[in-house]
């Protein structure tokens, strides 16, 4: 393993990999879409170059044209890329895989998708070992499967080798990722949203991993990413990339010092921080819904009454609150369906939530977060324990009282895309439950109620007669939170309700949840992983780890002064941009 | 039912598929004031090979659609022996609408079996001569080529009769053209020159000139059809002599009936028990889950079988109440698409259950529910709608293997009545045609042909079909 190190360390320090004057193009149905529109960037051997951008940016299809993987539909147009003085364009498909196997490695976003199912992690490192190095016998594979799993960081490697993916969890999948991209010791790595689909503890560690490799190998990176904490954790240089040009190239430290460009500065402003509380977090002006989202909550604070408005006074009552809760689902086993025991997903939880505040509950996937709002939903039954909300207990409450308390609980969901019917217009799904509560009774009483939601949630009212797909993911996100408010009710969970979104739509919702509660009162449960937002909206803060609550408090004092152990690591894990914020605050 | 001095007959088959028609018209114009259900309707119609399979399965339909039109015709009158003002009478036979356009077809029957455009049968026998001495020869036929005389060419007089037969089908092909051209004139406001150009040169949104061509072939050969079958058996006579070319005609009702009215009897058992397991699970789907598996491992010929044979012997018990033959016949034909349809619900139960299983899991289940939306509403607001799509691309995929399955069972004997014309008793009575020397192939062939060209026009629009439906589709976005 020292020989490529050493091979690498003779290379002169040059540009490694020149990208000019891209442009590739998406041909659709009659329409052209420029997903990369002229753009120009370069990476030095050994250096980490960060692509940032928000979806649809073009960040993805950049690496992807790099790599010459593009869908049928993508056409390169213009430009070069040139790897190490070759122009990748102009190689036969038969170098492009020499290319790819041993000089540029590429990492997926989704680990769990990545790997194939019924052929073991050593074989599948050991397929890329043995495209990289044909000449190898058996047993050399062997040995470098090996020390490449012990290079990502796999403990008892020996004996997981033989493992198949299932039986590793999503961090554990993308380091086999990693080490299938570096078996053929590439100089460039291609890092496409590592770790969006980790949790931010995994995240850390993926991170660091990923750095530690780079700079034992004197390899470099190219990161693409939507998160700005992440490019502040490792970049050495940052391109911002907006509607496939790219807006703004910097050094990493005098990017983050000071963006130059207005959309940088204003991707900067929208993430949310204990800093910002209180205040509205800046909107990157490109929707024009944003814009009318102002203006007509602004009309709104005029005609205030016609909301069922409890009057916003913040007194310290409890509205609902959670005893002792326990949902365990059993695992069933044999002919006969016998339960063989139990998987303790929410295990002995109590938290309150006082009316007019935010409680949020913070754990990573897995954590039984959602089983728990899905038990106060009374979706799922639990095994023990109660749910209180104004004096009743709805675990075991009749199904028609139930029904009456139904109206003031609402939930809105992580994605927006599995979230509304897409069969149905947007009038039907904000009805629905109009209907079956009969809190509006004639159809009139319900269009007059519509209009006025979509307006509340910044929409306007030929909305009304669209079907969900129509609609952007922030978009639809407001139609859930439309369909939550239909039914006027007092407690929203939010289970995630930013987590699928950009950062810039994401403050958009996040202004809005906050401009609801003033308005109307209400309480939110706040499900989340994602710290910085909640030290933006949270009154109070509960950390779920494994079904159990961990540490609960005020927000500011569970995120500067953690107790548990598991807070302190999460909190460890949350990248230093986030981070220098709140000690800004703290000084 | 007295019309036109006719008596209408209301087959069990006959209303069905009039009912069947008319859901199908009910969901079109459903469809049509709902974007999203009309949207992959509109995407099919812009692909070449569903629009030219579908011209095919029209043309199909409408045959059987007119031979499903049954009615009595009044007694001839004996020339004023009877007065005007007693009783019509009917005769006894029952025909339908197609049977009176392929009148000459029924009537100029044969001795035996005759060759496709052969002017003398088939098989030599004994002609007495006119001075009393017998003659071992082929007679010539009663009717095929029996306008020729001595001088005249069977090949001028078959290419002459094709030409007017072709001119015909161009001419109603010209008429097609007028009438989509005057339907485009109305819907986007074209002058009625420009809309009949935007067909012909193909500018059209939908593939109309695929239609309008595969229209206008199909047209072509009616009409050549129709012209030869004046004068000869197109596709030869079997061996009773009776015109092949009539029985492969009115074969397609049959076949239309089994491929879509076991698709009728299915879909309820299906779609109620599939999302119904995959919805509530528990007790219920372990219920639903037994009877399918149950049924599954029954062999569905031996099923079918016995259900037939029963059948069978309850005719002949009550023979007195099912005094028509047509009656018996259309009975049992009901009957085998019912234990069809009994033996073949379970697959689409299945996919049902599973998609059913993967939505109740989506939000926006889990949203209704919050709302307090009931179960019945539920299933039929949310989940239904989600899996149509299923339940469309399964009917249409299942049409040809039915169509194909009555020619199986035809073959073992237990299919449609002996009486009903149907491909699979052509095929079937082909077996000992095939074994004769020379071999009498045309009944066979005809059979083949008129199903293959059905079967096929079924697979290829039910792979467009899955194309327009798939969620995957880039046009759903």
């Amino acid at each position: 393993m020292t020989k490529p190190t050493a091979q690498s360390l003779t290379k002169p320090k040059g540009e490694l990999l020149t990208v000019s004057n891209l442009a590739t193009y998406i041909q659709g149905d009659g329409e052209t879409v420029k997903a990369i529109d002229d753009i120009s960037f370069s990476i030095n051997a050994g250096e980490t170059v960060a692509l940032v951008g928000e979806s649809g940016s073009g960040k993805s299809m950049t690496s992807l044209s790099i790599m010459r993987l593009l869908p049928s539909a993508a056409k390169i147009q213009q430009g070069e890329i040139n790897y190490k003085c070759k122009n990748l364009l102009h190689l036969t498909e038969a170098e492009m895989r020499d290319i790819r196997g041993t000089g540029i490695g590429m990492i997926f976003q989704e680990p769990m998708t990545s790997l194939n199912p019924v052929m073991s992690i050593g074989d599948q490192i050991g397929e890329a070992v043995q495209n990289a190095k044909p000449h190898l016998s058996k047993a050399a594979i062997k040995d470098e499967v090996l020390e490449l799993l012990k290079l990502v960081g796999i403990r008892n490697y020996q004996q997981r080798v033989n493992e198949y993916p299932h039986q590793f969890s999503g961090g554990m999948r993308q380091r086999v990722m990693i080490a299938i991209a570096l078996a053929g010791e590439p100089e460039l790595l291609i890092a496409d949203e590592p770790t969006t689909a980790l949790d931010v503890t995994i995240q850390a560690q993926v991170l660091t991993l990923i750095k530690e490799i780079q700079q034992k190998r004197k390899m470099a990176l190219l990161l693409i990413t939507h998160d700005l904490g992440v490019v502040h954790d490792i970049a050495d240089h940052v391109a911002v990339m907006r509607y496939g040009k790219i807006v703004e190239q910097a050094d990493s430290k005098s990017f983050f010092a000071n963006p130059q460009h207005e959309y940088s500065q204003q991707l900067f402003n929208s993430v949310p921080s204990l800093a910002k509380r209180g205040q509205r977090l800046s909107v990157v002006d490109e929707a024009h819904s944003s814009t009318n989202q102002q203006t007509s909550l602004d009309q709104q604070a005029a005609k205030k009454e016609i909301f069922r408005t409890k009057s916003p006074e913040k007194n310290d009552d409890t509205i609902l609150s959670i005893l002792e809760l326990k949902t365990f689902f059993p695992i069933k086993k044999g002919l006969f369906r016998r339960t063989v025991g139990y998987v303790e997903a929410v295990n002995d939880v109590s938290l309150s939530l006082k009316k007019g505040k935010t409680l949020a509950l913070v754990g990573e996937s897995g954590s039984g977060k959602t089983t728990l709002a899905k038990t106060v939903l009374n979706l799922i039954k639990p095994l023990s324990g109660r749910v209180v909300f104004s004096g009743q207990n709805l675990t075991n409450i009749p199904t028609r009282e139930l029904k009456n308390i139904r109206q003031h609980l609402q939930i809105v969901f992580q994605d927006p895309y599995s979230s509304m019917n897409p069969r149905m217009l947007i009038k039907d799904i904000l009805a629905e439950g109009m209907k079956a509560l009969k809190t509006y009774r004639t159809e009139a009483e319900r269009m007059e109620r519509m209009t006025e939601l979509l307006e509340l949630v910044g929409l306007d009212k030929q909305s009304l007669y669209r079907y969900p797909h129509q609609f952007s993911g922030g978009q639809r996100q407001r139609i859930s939170i439309a369909r939550a408010l239909a039914v006027n009710p007092q407690v929203i969970i939010c289970d995630e309700p930013t987590s699928a979104l950009d950062v810039s739509v994401q403050a958009q919702i996040l202004n809005l949840l906050k401009d609801l509660q003033e308005r109307l009162g209400l309480s939110y449960l706040f499900i989340t992983h994602n710290m910085s937002v909640v030290s933006y909206i949270a009154d109070e803060v509960a950390v779920m780890y494994q079904g159990k609550i961990v540490e609960q408090g005020n927000t500011e004092n569970i995120i500067t002064q953690p107790q548990h152990e598991y807070t302190k690591t999460l909190m460890s894990a949350v990248p230093t941009l986030y981070k220098t914020v709140e000690n800004e605050l703290q000084a | 039912m007295e019309i036109f001095s006719v008596k209408l007959t209301l087959l069990y088959t006959d209303i069905l598929l009039f009912l069947l028609l008319g859901i199908g018209i009910a969901y079109l114009s459903h469809a049509r004031q709902h974007e999203h259900l009309i949207a992959p309707w509109r995407y099919l119609a812009k692909s070449k090979i569903a629009m030219g399979s579908a011209a095919i399965l029209v043309s199909y339909l409408a045959f059987a659609v007119v031979d499903s039109i049954h009615f009595q015709l009044p007694e001839e009158r004996q020339t004023n022996s009877q007065e005007a003002n007693q009783q019509l009478r009917y005769q006894s036979e029952t025909v339908s609408l197609l049977d009176i356009w392929l009148q000459p077809l029924r009537e100029n029957t044969e001795k035996s079996y005759s060759a496709p455009f052969a002017t003398h049968l088939f098989t030599k026998e004994n002609i007495e001569q006119p001075d009393g001495s017998s003659l071992r020869d082929y007679p010539p036929l009663q009717f095929g080529g029996a306008h020729l005389t001595e001088r005249d060419s069977k090949a001028a007089d078959i290419f002459l009769k094709s030409l007017k037969g072709t001119i015909y089908g161009i001419l109603t092909g010209g008429i097609l053209l007028l009438l989509i051209g005057l339907r485009i004139h109305k819907k986007y406001q074209l002058s009625f020159a420009n809309s009949l150009c935007a067909i012909l040169f193909n500018t059209t949104q939908s593939q109309w000139r695929t239609f309008l061509w595969v229209f206008t072939i199909i047209f072509i050969v009616i009409g050549t059809t129709t012209t030869l079958s004046g004068g000869y058996h197109v596709l030869g006579t079997d061996k009773i002599g009776d015109s092949v070319l009539y029985q492969s005609i009115k074969s397609i009702r049959t076949g239309i009936l089994i491929g879509t009215l076991t698709t009728l009897v299915m879909l309820p058992f299906a779609i109620l028990l599939g999302i119904a397991a995959g919805y509530f699970r528990g007790w219920v789907d372990d219920l639903i889950q037994y009877i399918y598996t149950t049924l599954n491992s029954i062999p569905g010929v031996l099923l079918i079988a016995s259900s037939i044979l029963m059948l069978q012997v309850h005719l002949d018990n009550n023979a007195d109440h099912y005094t028509s033959l047509l009656e018996r016949a259309d009975l049992r034909l009901l009957f085998l698409c019912m234990i069809l349809g009994v033996t073949s619900w379970t697959g689409l139960c299945r996919y049902l259950r599973a998609e059913s299983l993967k939505l109740r899991e989506m939000d926006y289940i889990a949203a209704a529910r919050t709302m307090g939306v009931g179960h019945g509403t539920i299933l039929t607001r949310h989940i239904l709608p989600n899996v149509m799509h299923i339940v469309l691309i399964t009917v249409v995929l299942d049409f040809s293997g039915l169509v194909l399955a009555e020619a199986v069972l035809a073959y073992v004997q237990i299919g449609v009545d002996p009486t009903t014309e149907s491909w699979g008793n052509m095929i079937n009575s082909a077996r000992l045609e095939m074994a004769r020397d020379p071999v009498v192939w045309w009944s066979l062939a005809a059979a083949f042909f008129f199903m293959l060209v059905l079967v096929l026009a079924a697979n290829l629009f039910s792979d467009a079909v899955r194309d327009a439906l798939d969620p995957r589709g880039h046009h759903h976005d």
